[in-house]
């Protein structure tokens, strides 16, 4: 087991130190001249190179990397340009709705996809079980955002029993912040079930063929029993990676969530951050997102470990 | 039913919607019998096998009546049945490394047998199972009890599922095929174990192989299959001197012997012609005609049953039987 976890540690930092030299070239790269974009057209030479030597921007690329790098890793992420605020002052606002957003809508998506989706499985063949796939299916096929829009037209235009967008903030009034996750939560869970109702019935249904549910029915257990006590165990095995692997789906999901329903999130945050060229910002911000889905893998291949004894053994 | 009899089954048949795998089964095994059951692969073993369990393939359904520790297991709900299983009728299957739980310390895996259906605490469950383990001559018993199911060997792997099959001293075990996915080294070793650990629970059993030296050295009698019927049964030692039925006899001259095997490439292994019908299209009448040396006109349109006697055949020219008048 120290092996395997040492393994994966390697992997998560080789994968960090490419992702982060990866989206530094890139931004850097792509962008140009960084202080002729941030100051736009009509800027004097002057002016820009003044800008781009008090932000350092005129020291080589590997310099320049290197000292973001070293910033990041003391806790310094960076300022703004034009505002000069803090990335990390600027981050940290925007978590308080990004992320109860993001897990409560992981958390319901997991909470009708496992028991719909081992219904689905045990009722195969039967006007039920094919029903339940049908409607994950069309669920599957239903943007993100539509979803958003026809649950907040239902509950806030036309019932009005939530607010159809907007933000209260927790300080204001949490009843107010969790009024205002509801909608976009429900949006986003039912988006992620509808997709995770599909490899949770797979899982199980592969689960239900394997011999072992057959010995667990044959020494005593009734079908269900074994099912449950037996077969999500094993069916837990393929979820978690697929569940890591939605991570980065989920947070797609976040940026059009926060839009739809005008939530000062941190995807909306990075969304007019990037028109507004703000290069640091964006750049601290994508590395930080790449670092959570990145430690996201890391545990669940360490869970993996966790669960599986046959994976302790030969990776 | 009388006490004595570990299972009476009476016209078992096991279908789904397209097929018929088991088409009428009559047998009867006394408590701490052992039966044999032979055939060849689709001859319907398994299935047999699994309906006294209870536990068919989803989309298979057993008709007829198994009557086993007072009452028709077939009219059993799954709940019922459960609480059977593993307590008076109990199976081992082919694959012990498929039939084990990848997951679960295999302590836990037998021990959890015992607590469900004795009132045994966790920690007499566990001596039990030390016990059990013991008996099985697995080595290293304690250890064993925190070991997973790919961390030892095949042979141990199936006697961890024998000793899980006979943990609460059922009145009847099935064993189908045990052996087929061990090394030969170790089949003998573990069906050693299996017969001793029957023999002194005083269990009946049932052994499914097409292995007939095992059935040989472990059964009292042995049941034929052929397309899903019995076409043959009675003691193992008489039938497999004097087979009345021709398949049983094709079956045993297809034994390799070291009288018929010739390594010069010059085999005089017998076999048996011809191929098992698929179950959609068997062949009217007897089952095994078109295969049979000896068919006639009859065996093509009437359908033979057992008939009756200690040496039972469905067969319209069993062999050793005297010629029939109007030929001699």
């Amino acid at each position: 087991m120290a092996i395997y976890i040492l393994r994966k540690l390697a992997f998560f930092l080789g994968a960090l130190f490419i992702a982060s030299v990866a989206i530094f070239l890139l931004i850097r790269g792509a962008g140009g001249n960084v202080a002729a974009v941030v100051l736009g057209k009509g800027a004097t030479p002057e002016a820009i190179n003044a800008l781009a030597h008090t932000y350092g921007l005129d020291r080589p690329m590997a310099v320049q990397y290197f000292d973001w790098i070293g910033n990041m890793l003391s806790g310094d992420l960076g300022r703004s340009f034009r505002t000069n605020e803090s990335v990390a002052d600027l981050v940290t606002a925007r978590l308080s709705v990004s992320i109860p957003l993001a897990f409560s809508g992981l958390v319901l998506g997991l909470l009708i996809a496992i028991p719909v989706g081992t219904y689905a499985a045990r009722n195969v063949g039967t006007p039920s079980g094919a029903l339940l796939a049908l409607v994950s299916q069309i669920g599957v096929a239903v943007p993100v955002f539509w979803a958003g829009i026809l649950l907040s037209l239902l509950f806030g235009v036309r019932l009005g029993w939530l607010p159809t967008g907007g933000w209260t903030d927790w300080s204001v009034s949490p009843w107010g912040a969790i009024r205002s996750l509801v909608l976009p939560v429900l949006s986003l869970g039912l988006i992620m079930a509808a997709v995770l109702i599909r490899y949770v019935r797979s899982a199980v249904l592969d689960v239900m063929n394997q011999d072992y549910l057959r010995t667990a029915r044959a020494v005593g257990m009734t079908r269900t029993e074994a099912l449950l006590k037996v077969g999500l165990r094993n069916a837990a095995l393929p979820l978690v990676t697929i569940v890591g692997l939605q991570i980065a789906e989920l947070i797609g999901g976040t940026v059009i969530i926060e839009t739809v329903f005008s939530l000062p999130g941190l995807s909306r945050m990075m969304l007019a951050n990037v028109a507004a060229r703000e290069v640091i910002v964006v750049q601290s911000t994508v590395m930080l997102i790449v670092v959570f889905v990145i430690s996201i893998n890391l545990i669940v291949d360490l869970l993996y470990g966790l669960l599986d004894p046959r994976v302790r053994a030969t990776r | 039913m009388s006490q004595e009899n570990a299972i009476e089954v009476r016209n078992l048949v096991v279908h789904n919607t397209a097929l018929t795998a088991v088409r009428g089964l009559d047998f009867t095994l006394p408590a701490g019998a052992r039966m044999g059951l032979v055939g060849e692969s689709g001859s319907g073993k398994t299935l047999t096998a699994l309906a006294l369990m209870g536990l068919l393939p989803m989309g298979w359904q057993a008709n007829g009546s198994v009557r086993h520790d007072g009452v028709d297991l077939i009219t059993q709900s799954d709940r019922a049945l459960s609480s059977r299983r593993g307590r008076t009728i109990s199976m081992v299957f082919q694959d012990p490394l498929s039939s084990l739980d990848p997951v679960r310390h295999i302590g836990q895996q037998v021990s959890s047998v015992i607590r469900r259906h004795t009132q045994a605490s966790k920690k007499e469950a566990e001596r039990r199972t030390v016990d059990l383990f013991r008996q099985m001559s697995l080595p290293r018993p304690e250890q064993l009890m925190r070991a997973y199911p790919h961390e030892i060997s095949g042979g141990q792997r199936q006697r961890i599922m024998i000793a899980m099959a006979l943990a609460c001293y059922p009145q009847l075990i099935i064993a189908d095929e045990p052996t087929t996915a061990l090394d030969v080294t170790v089949q003998k070793q573990v069906l050693r174990r299996l017969n001793t650990a029957v023999q002194e629970r005083g269990s009946a059993l049932i052994m499914i192989t097409h292995d007939l030296p095992i059935i040989a050295a472990m059964c009292d009698t042995v049941a034929v299959m052929y397309a899903g019927k019995i076409v043959e049964m009675g003691p193992v030692a008489e039938v497999f001197r004097n087979p009345r039925h021709h398949y049983t006899k094709g079956l045993l001259d297809s034994q390799p012997t070291m009288d018929n095997i010739a390594l010069d490439g010059s085999s005089r292994l017998a076999s048996i012609p011809g191929m098992v019908p698929p179950l959609h299209s068997l062949p009217a009448g007897c089952a095994f005609h078109p295969r049979c040396a000896a068919a006639t006109e009859q065996c093509m349109s009437e359908v033979p049953t057992l008939d009756d006697g200690p040496r039972r055949a469905a067969c319209w020219h069993p062999i050793g039987a005297t010629v029939p008048m109007e030929v001699a």
